[in-house]
């Protein structure tokens, strides 16, 4: 484990729909990439050069100040056996870690329970967003899901703010832990309890917080300055979990303009949550993992790119040494799988590097096994 | 007001279907409970939902491919639909035969596996099962197409007997061998889906179920202590006729009309809570030639379900579409129409995407931090809404006491009309000393309507609203 003297901190941002792994870190000297991209190619001249291989996409440039300072770990050809192409399926899989079977738990949640098993904390885990992630869920683990920060709440759907201070002290008070209600009753009120302690606690982030960086205005920069206003409050959260709009990677069609925003709004709100948080000196205990379910088809569609496998993750903070992990998936008719990049390490070694070297977690029962990790993570 | 009848019709009417205005459970009283039931379980009597509107302006409906289109449709059908127990049982066997759209990616084929859920969920259970075996979703979902001859693939088999008509045993037992798992995989050799028409250029089409006798196991097999040369009609009869196959269909409809069972796994091991009731279940499935219509009949009309009020945690469709129909509002196409759909997801239903093939965790497992911060705010957020018309009915109904009413009839009223909830002598006592400081309440003041709306909003806030 490393010895930061704070608790380490983990933020997962999912980039839902499937990244375009070839236009993101570009082939630029391959010319098998433009020979498979005839239309969604980014040209050679426009690429920024990380080595004489492969290189940027010329909207990531934030990206890529971040990754010459030593920062950003690329982890290529990531994947799993028998590749899933769809969304949701392959999305569950990166939740569960159970590519061969449905599952109904979480790596997130059950490294929650692990760290927290008396639930002494019940912002041990925040999700940004509505609705829980499947990464976060697990029987009695009690996660706090916040669709927005300003004004989130028990009965905030009443506005009339007199009016919701008096709900608040009525539900509290009816909520409190009273004897014989049976156990069903005692769970919910002891639920509810939780979720005000919870929301009471929270809304003390947005008061104690003050930077001088300006995120963009798209839901994901949002979220991602609450995780950092949530972060910077040290209420002991220990996982932060966000995720782009709804399948907004999923570029099937006009993917040259769609996928240049992505890549821009991407770059630019990892890059404002990094500043932000080495300005406020926050930086030191935390890691952000960038991931997506899977990466998109070798060969364009004459307008966008179909699902694929094969996608990149990233991860980025003051102790990851930075680099390339992993082997960049080859573009040889002949060593894709169905068209498309065969994933060469297994997401759940990532997961356990992340939880092992940076969390201090046990990651077997996590990540349900034993996979290779990755060096990413600077010993201290 | 009509007291334990109304408030007996109110209790039926949640479970049997999404909770009743005030003003219909008063019609239902006149007609009276057994007549009720009568009706309910049969929807043929009433007429289907009218939706020549709502498909003109919801042009996602027209080919029903997207999920959200699905979701969305049959969040309405559950809130407008007057064939109330139709829709309650296309979710029950819904929660049962899980299909997920995260592996079909066909949300018109579960929208096909819902029709019949409607069309045949209350008849003969032989009858509903020899269609989930032949449709095309759900052998997509457990990779029947996948089972050949020489490979077979033992999913939709093992599942079958697990799942969807057995379970793994009951009393303590065992209720099949591993052995009859593999002979029901064998006898289901070659029930398969046609290959997919393509879907460009000419839009989705629905995939065909298909019989491929030269891919199907053409010998005996023992199954179930039988021998013979099954194919998957003859499982699915030797399934029908087994007690175990009437224990858990019964105790299926108890945890799902009564009261929350422990979560299915559980069931071998765990006696069901209405014993009584079971065996009841059980006689009437093999009296009646396996027919859900006749079990359903002899449940509502028991006492074990006569007295299970509040007995059981809202599941989410429950609480969302319970809600908009207290609201009466949601009735034609406006704008951010999906909501309702959304909110049953934020609550942790994604309708037509069960996590797994063992379906929802239900009961209390529904409530977590939250998805309580989902349900509280939602419902308190409808009741908000004084200007909707089922809103404004409770307040009309409630001036109609007098021109003023006491803190009593204020909280005891709003009680009644959402379905004579009852709370916590401590809850109650709350609400009625944030009734109080007014002496009596002008009914006729512009304010009635905003205190009515504040007393609905921490009514559905309370614990107990959380209850069907």
């Amino acid at each position: 484990m490393t010895s930061t003297k704070k608790d380490p901190v983990l933020v997962v941002l999912q980039l839902s729909g499937g990244n375009d792994f070839l236009n993101t870190i570009v082939p630029y000297s391959n010319p098998l990439y433009y020979d498979n991209r005839p239309n969604i190619r980014i040209p050679e001249d426009q690429v920024m050069p990380i080595n004489d291989k492969v290189g940027w996409n010329p909207n990531m440039a934030p990206f890529k100040k971040l990754f010459d300072d030593g920062k950003v770990a690329i982890i290529q050809g990531v994947g799993y056996p028998n590749p899933n192409l769809s969304h949701f399926r392959s999305m569950d899989i990166w939740h569960t870690c159970e590519p061969e079977k449905l599952a109904d738990e979480g790596w997130v949640g059950r490294a929650i329970r692990d760290l927290d098993p008396n639930k002494s904390n019940v912002l041990t885990g925040v999700n940004f967003g509505r609705g829980l992630p499947r990464a976060m869920a697990a029987p009695g683990v009690p996660v706090a899901s916040v669709g927005n920060l300003e004004t989130y709440g028990v009965l905030t759907s009443i506005e009339v703010e007199q009016e919701r201070t008096q709900a608040l002290d009525i539900f509290s008070r009816m909520y409190s832990p009273a004897m014989g209600r049976g156990p069903v009753l005692e769970y919910l009120s002891q639920t509810g309890m939780d979720a005000l302690a919870g929301a009471d606690i929270l809304a003390t982030a947005p008061e104690k917080y003050s930077s001088s960086v300006e995120y963009g205005p798209s839901s994901m920069s949002q979220y991602m300055r609450n995780i950092a206003q949530v972060h910077m409050a040290d209420l002991g959260t220990r996982f932060l979990y966000t995720t782009a709009p709804y399948n907004s990677f999923d570029t099937h069609a006009t993917q040259m303009s769609a996928h240049a925003n992505l890549c821009t709004n991407v770059a630019q709100t990892v890059s404002d949550f990094y500043d932000d948080l080495k300005q406020n000196n926050a930086s030191d205990n935390v890691v952000l993992l960038v991931f997506t379910e899977f990466g998109r088809r070798v060969h364009d569609n004459g307008s966008g790119t179909d699902h694929g496998s094969g996608g990149a993750a990233f991860v980025i903070g003051d102790h990851v040494k930075g680099g390339f992990y992993g082997e960049y998936p080859s573009l040889e008719s002949d060593k894709l799988l169905d068209g498309n990049l065969h994933w060469n390490n297994d997401f759940r070694g990532l997961y356990a590097t992340l939880l092992e070297d940076w969390m201090g977690l046990d990651s077997k029962p996590l990540v349900n096994g034993s996979f290779e990790k990755m060096d990413f993570i600077a010993k201290a | 007001m009509a007291g334990n009848d109304i408030a007996l019709m109110a209790h039926l009417m949640r479970r049997a279907g999404f909770g009743s205005s005030y003003e219909e459970l008063e019609k239902r009283v006149a007609k009276g409970y057994e007549a009720t039931v009568e009706e309910l379980l049969h929807p043929e009597v009433q007429p289907d939902l009218e939706m020549d509107v709502m498909n003109r302006y919801m042009h996602g409906w027209r080919d029903m491919n997207g999920l959200m289109a699905n979701q969305g449709y049959w969040t309405y059908r559950m809130v407008n639909s007057p064939r109330q127990l139709e829709e309650k049982m296309a979710l029950f066997w819904h929660g049962i035969f899980c299909v997920g759209d995260s592996k079909c990616m066909r949300a018109r084929q579960i929208l096909l596996e819902l029709n019949n859920f409607r069309a045949h969920g209350m008849g003969p259970f032989d009858k509903l099962l020899m269609y989930l075996s032949s449709d095309p979703a759900m052998l997509y979902y457990l990779d029947n197409q996948l089972s050949h001859k020489e490979a077979v693939n033992e999913n939709w088999g093992r599942e079958l007997l697990e799942l969807f008509s057995m379970g793994v045993g009951m009393d303590g037992q065992p209720n099949y061998t591993e052995d009859d798992v593999q002979a029901c995989a064998q006898a289901f050799t070659g029930w398969t889906i046609a290959n997919a028409i393509p879907r460009y250029p000419y839009g989705s089409y629905e995939n065909r179920f298909l019989y491929n006798r030269l891919d199907h196991i053409d010998e005996d097999k023992t199954f179930l202590g039988e021998t013979g040369n099954f194919n998957g009609e003859d499982v699915v009869r030797i399934i029908a006729k087994q007690p175990a196959t009437a224990r858990f269909i019964a105790r299926h409809l108890s945890n799902y009309f009564v009261s929350d069972e422990p979560q299915v796994p559980a069931w071998q091991h765990v006696a069901p809570l209405h014993p009584e009731l079971i065996k009841e279940l059980e006689d009437e499935y093999f009296r009646s030639g396996y027919e859900l219509k006749a079990m359903l009949r002899v449940l509502f009309n028991s006492d074990a379900f006569k007295n299970s009020s509040f007995a059981k945690v809202k599941n989410p469709s429950e609480m969302v579409c319970g809600t908009l129909r207290v609201v009466g509002d949601f009735t034609e196409p406006k704008p951010r129409f999906y909501d309702p759909a959304l909110e049953i997801k934020y609550m942790g239903q994604d309708l037509l995407n069960p996590p797994t093939v063992e379906g929802w965790h239900t009961g209390k497992e529904w409530i977590d931090s939250g998805t309580l911060v989902e349900r509280v705010n939602f419902a308190a957020g409808e009741m908000g809404r004084v200007e909707s018309p089922g809103i404004q009915a409770i307040i009309k109904r409630l001036s109609s006491e007098g021109t003023t009413i006491s803190a009593e009839q204020l909280v005891d009223g709003c009680l009644e009309v959402l379905g004579c909830y009852q709370l916590s002598e401590d809850n109650h006592s709350l609400l009625l000393s944030h009734a109080q400081p007014a002496a009596s309440l002008n009914t006729n003041s512009q304010e009635f309507a905003l205190t009515v709306g504040q007393m609905l909003q921490l009514i559905v806030s309370t614990q107990e609203y959380q209850f069907n």
